[in-house]
């Protein structure tokens, strides 16, 4: 055995690959077999398929505005378009069917002054049922339906992501905090989390929403600071309280690490876990939060989902029943789904990263 | 097994001297804690370089307390902890490491193994990273450099090819593995002194004698010095050139291993010896001499701290305090009034005690 103190430093290369190049493969190893623990459960697959599917009709959008919809904004903007279809009514006295046929007053409403009994009128309608132009029909000022759904997947998207790492972040970094230094930075975190747990979240935003303009990112970043710095981080810091008691930290601390090296390398990569974990569930309470919001008509957001049921509310369709199916039901199925999909991931991935729940 | 290091003007390598540590029981927000745990109450000791020396005794008693201190990974309350500086020769006091660049040069020259292979090491990154990190904390080398290092010190603990294990993670490896890459993160940075913290209780017995013929060999190689922390005698014969046998914060009795074995004063020692499993079935073990458990050291009065389950108490052992650790010949110490200057046993005979009860 050679004695290693006194071997230079100089020689040949050890390694014919650079470092990162390895780190990369490790990466993408530990994707591959935590994919493998992932698809296992069905539940993850269909999430991913629902959240797939909405991420295809956020892309979709400003496609469909580049080529089949150029030069057609007037009709198709989600926000500022609109479109009025053309719909032939035959005045009748006793209506039995509103849409194609209408009284004598109605008749002179649209401006016929002398209506009969068998005359084709021609008027436009809005909302107008789905047809051909519009797949999915149009809103009460005429705007396309299915434009105002597939803007509102990329609102919802910006939004998610939004809240979902800004909370997760602060709250990683709160909870590994707290729970390495323990003591009065312990303290104060944590009663700081209880107070903003307090705090009901819909009311305060309310209130904040009435003074200032909250825009997505505003809501994404104020949800994330809410939660991030709430009951995220005192979930995450439980998860810290159990990693920071692992020798490994010594070994560290023995190794010459300081406080900060042992937070960044220790035990935050054995808390980022369970912080993607919550991430998928911030997200589905983001779009919840962003829905009740705009239903309120409280964020200066052009257009959402809850921006389209409140749409709907206002102008008078919500207790319409069916007869107005296309104003609630895509925007109130996709906040639905779109929820149910990040639930649905994130509950898989509980499984890959919680060994105790693997069935094999 | 035993290591004549040359040992460069007869002084210690490290030299442990009053060594107190208390822990507070209760502690409310404002009011200041009454009663203390006595964990390491007054211990001294020193090491030679290149020797190894064993502390031995049952859970509780202070032995890994003492070897935190010595890493400072715990602070002590009192008394000073000296280690030498590999460059300039020094007896450093680990208690009194105020700057950077003194913390610095203290974590090159002592390291730890650690007991639990299997948490020591963080799950989330590989064999590389794990050895090669007293490196990148102490930004010493380039990238390669650090490979070549690493590479060198995983071949010197016998994890062969030592490239096929550069990118494993810990949970790939089996224990006797995990721990030799243990002893290589230890060894990385050249330390003097390295305190190993039962490195072969969680292991096998079957890769036991492995682990631990490597470690006398890589102290015969490089010199390492080891504080050997271990509960099992058997262990520390093999491994230590002396051996400590504490009790309860308070090491009993020191002596060189041969000499303590052979002949053992101090009555917990004793006891320890007469516990140890003979492979023998017509053997007959003789009684364990001593009764109850280990007391509390919560503020211990300052008589023998033995004195609860010494069979052999008399008037003098709860009249004054606890005896004082001295040498009685042959670089033996005993801390126990029952033991005579000359080593002698003063206490009463065994054929007695067997009447009295």
């Amino acid at each position: 055995m050679t004695d290693v103190r006194d071997t230079d430093m100089m020689g040949a290369e050890v390694l014919d690959e650079s470092l990162w190049k390895i780190r990369m493969r490790l990466l993408w190893r530990s994707f591959k077999r935590n994919w493998a623990l992932f698809s296992q459960s069905k539940m993850g697959v269909v999430g991913v398929v629902i959240v797939g599917f909405f991420g295809f009709l956020a892309i979709l959008h400003p496609i469909l505005m580049a080529t089949a919809w150029k030069g057609q904004e007037a009709i198709y903007d989600p926000v500022i378009g609109a479109d009025s279809v053309i719909v032939e009514k035959t005045v009748v006295t006793e209506v039995t069917d509103p849409s194609t046929e209408m009284s004598f007053t109605e008749a002179m409403i649209t401006g016929e002054f002398f209506p009969e009994e068998g005359m084709i009128i021609e008027v436009p309608i809005a909302p107008a049922p789905p047809n051909a132009k519009h797949l999915l029909g149009t809103d009460p000022f005429g705007r396309d339906i299915f434009s105002q759904l597939m803007f509102g997947a990329r609102a919802a998207f910006i939004l998610g992501v939004i809240a979902a790492t800004s909370a997760v972040v602060l709250a990683t970094v709160v909870g590994s905090v707290a729970a390495y230094y323990g003591g009065w930075m312990d303290t104060w975190l944590m009663r700081q989390a209880d107070l903003i747990l307090l705090l009901p979240l819909l009311p305060l935003l309310i209130v904040i929403g009435s003074f200032w303009e909250i825009g997505l990112w505003q809501l994404g970043i104020l949800i994330g600071i809410l939660s991030g710095l709430g009951a995220t981080a005192i979930i995450l810091k439980s998860q810290a309280l159990s990693v920071k008691v692992k020798p490994f930290n010594d070994a560290a601390r023995v190794a010459g690490g300081g406080n900060r090296h042992i937070i960044v390398r220790h035990i935050i990569p054995n808390v980022l876990p369970l912080s993607f974990l919550f991430m998928m569930f911030e997200v589905t309470g983001a779009i919840f939060l962003e829905a009740t919001l705009s239903f309120f008509g409280l964020l200066s957001i052009p257009m959402s989902w809850g921006i389209m049921i409140n749409t709907s509310h206002t102008q008078g369709y919500t207790l319409f029943g069916l007869r107005a199916w296309w104003l609630l039901f895509p925007a109130g199925l996709a906040v639905t789904l779109f929820a149910a999909g990040f639930f649905l991931i994130g509950r898989a991935m509980d499984v890959v990263v919680n060994p105790r729940l693997r069935t094999r | 097994m035993t290591q004549d290091m040359p040992t460069p003007n007869g002084e210690a390598a490290v030299k442990v001297e009053n060594l107190r540590k208390l822990f507070p029981v209760s502690k409310g927000m404002f009011r200041k804690a009454t009663d203390f745990i006595h964990a390491i109450d007054d211990v001294s000791f020193e090491i030679k370089p290149g020797e190894s020396l064993g502390l031995v005794g049952e859970s509780g008693c202070g032995k890994t307390t003492t070897g935190r201190i010595l890493v400072k990974l715990d602070e002590a309350s009192e008394g000073s902890v000296g280690v030498r500086d590999q460059a300039s020769g020094d007896l450093v006091d680990v208690t009194h490491i105020k700057s950077k660049s003194q913390r610095k040069e203290f974590r090159r020259n002592v390291q730890m193994i650690f007991q639990d292979p299997y948490e020591s090491m963080n799950p989330r990154r590989t064999i590389f990273d794990t050895v090669a990190e007293p490196l990148m904390v102490q930004k010493i080398g380039s990238i390669p450099e650090r490979e070549r290092r690493v590479v060198e010190l995983l071949n010197l603990v016998g994890l062969t090819p030592a490239e096929s294990f550069l990118f494993r993670y810990p949970h790939e490896l089996s224990g006797g593995q995990r721990q030799r890459v243990a002893i290589a993160r230890a060894l990385v940075m050249n330390p003097s002194f390295v305190v190993a913290d039962e490195p072969t209780s969680m292991l096998d017995v079957s890769i036991r004698i492995s682990i631990m013929r490597l470690m006398l060999e890589l102290a015969d190689d490089l010199g390492v010095t080891y504080l050997y922390i271990t509960h099992d005698l058997a262990v520390a014969r093999y491994m230590c050139n002396r051996i400590a046998v504490m009790y309860l914060g308070k090491i009993v009795e020191m002596a060189p291993t041969e000499e303590l074995l052979q002949r053992p004063m101090h009555p917990y020692t004793r006891a320890l010896l007469s516990a140890v499993p003979v492979p023998d079935p017509s053997y007959r073990r003789p009684e364990v001499q001593i009764k109850g458990g280990v007391t509390k050291a919560v503020n211990p009065p300052s008589e023998c701290r033995f004195i609860e389950r010494c069979p052999f108490v008399q008037d003098v052992c709860s009249s004054t305090d606890h005896p004082p650790l001295d040498d009685r010949g042959n670089d033996h110490q005993v801390a126990c009034h029952l033991v005579a200057d000359s080593g002698e046993w003063l206490g009463a005979p065994r054929a007695e005690l067997d009447l009295r009860s």
